[in-house]
């Protein structure tokens, strides 16, 4: 009895306290947004609360492993998601106009989501493997790990996906020394291919732009989304409407209330102050993660830190932007608030990867 | 070496620092972004998304109000309202519209009118509108589309308040009817700033007192102040204002003296006003023929509106109203009136008619209806023998615009102000408007003819009934209404309408009398209506005419018999009663009906036996028609 708690006292010391606080109060948080969402719907609740059980305790197991053991796991799971968005290709599902899908008999699979941390860790691992002799030819192999999987899943098409994939590899290369005038002149010529990628552009996506920079053109179209998401944010004021209080989101004017769009019904019910309180909570987060990065002894520890910090708040702003009509509509889940499953395990994932990599530190240095 | 490798390493980690310090800063700018973006979301446009949250989540259900009841004097149902169930179609939400209703027509019986006035309201209608199909559904109907339901996407069965008018045919013209809402309606209703109070109504009065009492007989409708759902279904009442039902109308009118006239009449067409001569109320108004008010509450079908529109009775036209006729002899005992009061006859006055009449410097004849002429005539004989030279003569003494200016004060070429919409005018000629109209002199000759009502007179069954009434009430010109009382159904009380308007015309009461009798003598044995009194145990005063309907050539000789009905005179009849104390006066025309002595005069009769005596014609069958109330 005694060995079995200290076992689970060590199991449990390797979770980091400020970063469990933290996504504990924003997973709590997202509980009562999604029972309110939901219309206190038990079977909504309780599958929330089951895949917050699941993704915490994928998380303390994560926590557990040491950092140059996940560093390990990276390169197979790339090469197998590669082989996946290949198949995905060839015998993929088309659902919605595009092919993502892969079904494996019992479930539909979409190796993209298998790719949003095989991507950084193989990348942190290479870099690692290389920290001593690192050259420009290691920036040119990782460019290639990175436009392997993007180019992959750009053509499905899913855009949104293959720009956050995107967006984790270039944090990746960047906090690995990507010499500035390298990523200057990338953002130079990406401006410049602007409207050659617009002419790229699949009619959905042009609308979608369209859409965004004038919601009312098309109000029970695809502007729909954004103008009751904005209605529902605007109406909730400095204090919001009290919780369950909302009208957009009680009387369904809001569209994926308990997913994509959740953040709608937090700022019609929360208001302006539950916003800041949000925010605050996500930076909080990030900024624990690269203090984390910064202690790091290793450079996959360091990159894997400071690029899983950067790539949830991207997260963040991406669907909230989206939700307040800044950018355009991409199914990007609200990291830690968001209903569902696949993404939160990746997410809580992701944390573990960040405890492990800061309670791993003293252990490698003894 | 390993001193350069470690040198290099701090470098690194410096450089990893400083990148750090970029992603935060980058972190933070994002950050930044949004708050900027919830602060102008929730501070800045708050007001804004608030009113838009609240006009999503709000929304006013109009409840249309009951329809006001039309009742006649004794309380009888004229019309009224029923719920009935009906099978409603909404072409935007039908998959094929044809389909479904081939559909419907295989689970219920579509007649090929009602199929045709669907169409007809559908070529009227935008798509999203609700069109009814067939109204008054059967138990078994409702049964049989409630099990099909599903299969049928734009189909509804609905429970709605009809129109409905049972008193038949003869109170068309007096009622009206209601009809759904048009275009025009719309346009209308929208720059009188009435069209929010008919949001929800689907229908408005299109004539008669249907058209003219719409205004109380709508009511006001209700609110229903409904939080509502993104799929617009209603989730709760937030608040309610209720509607107010219309105004129940009673009207002057009596049911029954309106179907004994309409029975007098027989096989005639033409039309009847019977009046109260103090207040003007309208005791009776028949128009024959008339037609069923109840096809057109939900649309008419395009074959049977041709068949009544194209008609050669015109059972559309109200000829009380709008038929416009010579008064012909009608006008005598106005004449003799104006003859008296402007000092152009006295009394005692005679003339000798020998049958015709010529102007000074003229050889054409002016003939008398009667050939070889009256005789010697005075002013009560010119009355009851309808003397035409006596006539005449008082016109080229007195001048056509003498007449006119006279006439006009008996309200004769103008409209009476009753409170039905659609009446004509008719015309009372003068030099001047004769200038403005044709441009024209006028002649003397027009003057002659003018005497007896003939020629560019032309006047109404309404104007004449309102002048007789004048010579009943000693000169008090009224306008005449059909409805005396209003009732809110809540409250139950009837209330008095006010009045039309009165005007005295000052004249000579001996004057007066002088007229009165010669029209009572046109009812007494010798009189040209005497045989219409017979046995009354109530003294008339009448006077007959008739209009002509083709003109007669010098020379030739009219004859009923040699022809045609259809171009036979219209026979014309004003009168009231009982003489001494009159209660009631009518106007009669009969279309074609000959002479006014006799066709018109034994309808009004018909009509005075039964206001005064409660006598019915005995060949008139007693409906069961129970009062309300």
């Amino acid at each position: 009895m005694p060995q079995t708690s200290h076992w689970i006292v060590r199991r449990l010391s390797h979770l980091d306290g400020i970063l469990l606080t933290l996504v504990l109060v924003l997973l709590g948080i997202s509980l009562a947004v999604v029972a309110s969402a939901s219309g206190q719907s038990p079977a909504r609740i309780s599958g929330h609360l089951i895949n917050i059980g699941l993704a915490l305790g994928i998380m303390v197991v994560v926590a557990n492993v040491p950092p140059h053991m996940l560093s390990k796991v990276g390169p197979p799971l790339f090469v197998a998601g590669v082989v996946l968005l290949i198949g995905v290709a060839l015998f993929g599902e088309v659902r919605n106009g595009s092919r993502r899908w892969l079904n494996l008999g019992f479930m539909a699979f979409q190796p993209s989501e298998l790719l949003k941390l095989a991507l950084p860790l193989t990348l942190a691992w290479y870099f690692q493997r290389n920290e001593a002799v690192l050259r420009a030819k290691h920036f040119l192999v990782g460019g290639a790990l990175l436009l392997v999987p993007f180019l992959l899943i750009l053509r499905q098409p899913d855009l949104g996906t293959a720009l956050m994939l995107g967006a984790s590899g270039f944090y990746l290369l960047f906090f690995a020394g990507l010499p500035w005038k390298v990523i200057f002149g990338g953002g130079v010529l990406g401006a410049a291919s602007l409207p050659v990628v617009w002419g790229l552009m699949h009619d959905y996506q042009q609308r979608r732009v369209l859409t965004l920079l004038d919601p009312a053109s098309d109000p029970l179209g695809a502007g729909y989304h954004i103008i009751q998401s904005t209605i529902a944010i605007g109406s909730g004021g400095l204090f919001g409407k009290g919780w369950m209080q909302g009208t957009q989101s009680q009387l369904d004017f809001i569209p994926e209330r308990t997913t994509d769009f959740v953040f709608a019904v937090f700022g019609e019910e929360f208001g302006y102050v539950g916003a800041i309180l949000l925010i605050v909570l996500y930076l909080a987060i990030v900024a624990r993660g690269l203090v984390i990065a910064a202690r790091a002894p290793t450079l996959f520890g360091r990159l894997m830190a400071a690029t899983l910090s950067l790539n949830l708040f991207t997260y963040a702003f991406v669907n909230l932007g989206m939700v307040s009509g800044i950018l355009p509509v991409v199914g990007v889940p609200l990291p830690l608030m968001s209903y569902g499953g696949t993404a939160l395990i990746t997410l809580l994932l992701g944390m573990g990867i960040l405890m492990s990599v800061a309670t791993h530190r003293q252990l490698n240095k003894s | 070496m390993s001193f350069v490798q470690l040198k290099n390493l701090d470098r690194e980690l410096a450089r990893f620092h400083g990148r750090l310090k970029v992603g935060a800063a980058f972190v933070a700018l994002l950050a930044i972004a949004l708050l900027a973006r919830g602060f102008y979301l929730q501070i800045v446009q708050h007001e804004h998304y608030i009113q838009r949250a609240e006009s999503n989540r709000i929304s006013l259900v109009p409840t249309p109000p009951n329809r006001g009841l039309i009742l006649d004097r004794n309380n009888r149902i004229l019309a009224e309202n029923y719920s009935a169930y009906t099978l409603e179609l909404t072409r935007a939400q039908t998959h094929n519209l044809e389909a479904t209703l081939a559909e419907v027509g295989t689970l219920i019986e579509i007649t090929p009118g009602q199929l045709r006035r669907f169409r007809r309201l559908l070529s009227e209608s935008h798509e999203f509108e609700t069109i009814p199909l067939k109204s008054k559904l059967t138990d078994e109907e409702v049964a049989i589309l409630a099990a099909n339901r599903y299969r049928l996407p734009g189909v509804e069965v609905k429970a709605r308040l009809f129109r409905n008018y049972q008193a038949g045919p003869g109170m068309a013209h007096v009622l009206g009817f209601i009809g759904r809402i048009n275009d025009r309606d719309l346009i209308q209703l929208r720059e009188d700033g009435r069209e929010q109070n008919y949001k929800g109504s689907a229908h408005i009065g299109k004539t008669g007192l249907e058209q003219s009492y719409e205004a109380l007989l709508h009511g006001r409708t209700g609110f229903d102040q409904m939080e509502t759902d993104a799929s617009g279904r209603a989730v709760r009442m937030l608040s309610r204002i209720p509607p107010v039902p219309g105004k129940d109308l009673r009207l002057h009118l009596d049911a029954e003296l309106q179907a004994v006239a309409e029975h007098a009449f027989g096989d005639y067409l033409g039309g009847l006003v019977a009046l109260d001569p103090h207040t003007g109320g309208v005791l009776a108004l028949v128009s024959k023929p008339g037609f069923d008010p109840n096809l057109f509450v939900d649309g008419i079908d395009p074959e049977t509106w041709k068949t009544l529109n194209e008609s050669p009775d015109r059972p559309m036209v109200n000829r009380v109203l709008r038929g416009i006729y010579p008064p012909g002899s009608t006008i005598k005992p106005f004449m003799a009136l104006a003859g008296l009061e402007l000092g152009l006859r006295k009394p005692s006055d005679s003339i000798n008619d020998p049958g015709y009449y010529s102007l000074p410097n003229s050889r054409h004849q002016f003939r008398d209806w009667k050939r070889g002429g009256h005789g010697v005539v005075d002013l009560r004989r010119s009355i009851s023998q309808s003397c035409d030279v006596y006539y005449y003569r008082l016109a080229v003494d007195m001048g056509i615009d003498r007449m006119h200016d006279y006439l006009a004060k008996f309200g004769l070429g103008e409209i009476t102000g009753i409170d039905l919409g659609g009446e004509s005018s008719g015309l009372l000629p003068s030099r001047d408007w004769k200038q403005r109209r044709f441009k024209q002199i006028w002649y003397p000759g027009e003057t002659v003819i003018a005497g007896i009502g003939q020629g560019y007179h032309l006047t109404t069954p309404l104007q004449l009934a309102a002048g007789a009434a004048m010579l009943a009430n000693g000169g008090i010109r009224i306008e005449p209404r059909l409805v005396q009382a209003v009732r809110d159904p809540l409250a139950r009380v009837w209330q008095a309408q006010p009045g039309g308007r009165k005007t005295q015309v000052e004249i000579t009461p001996e004057h007066l009398e002088l007229v009165r009798e010669g029209m009572m003598d046109v009812m007494r044995p010798g009189g040209t209506a005497s045989a219409s009194a017979a046995g009354a145990p109530y003294a008339i005063a009448g006077k007959t005419g008739t209009a002509q309907v083709v003109g007669i050539k010098q020379g030739a000789r009219y004859d009923a018999g040699r022809l045609a009905q259809k171009h036979r005179d219209h026979a014309l009849f004003i009168a009231y009663a009982p003489a001494e104390n009159p209660t009631i006066a009518v106007a009669v025309m009969v279309e074609n009906g000959g002479s006014g002595s006799g066709t018109a005069a034994p309808i009004a009769r018909a009509v005075f036996d039964y206001y005064l005596t409660g006598k019915r014609p005995g060949d008139m069958k007693l409906e069961a028609n129970d009062a309300a109330d």
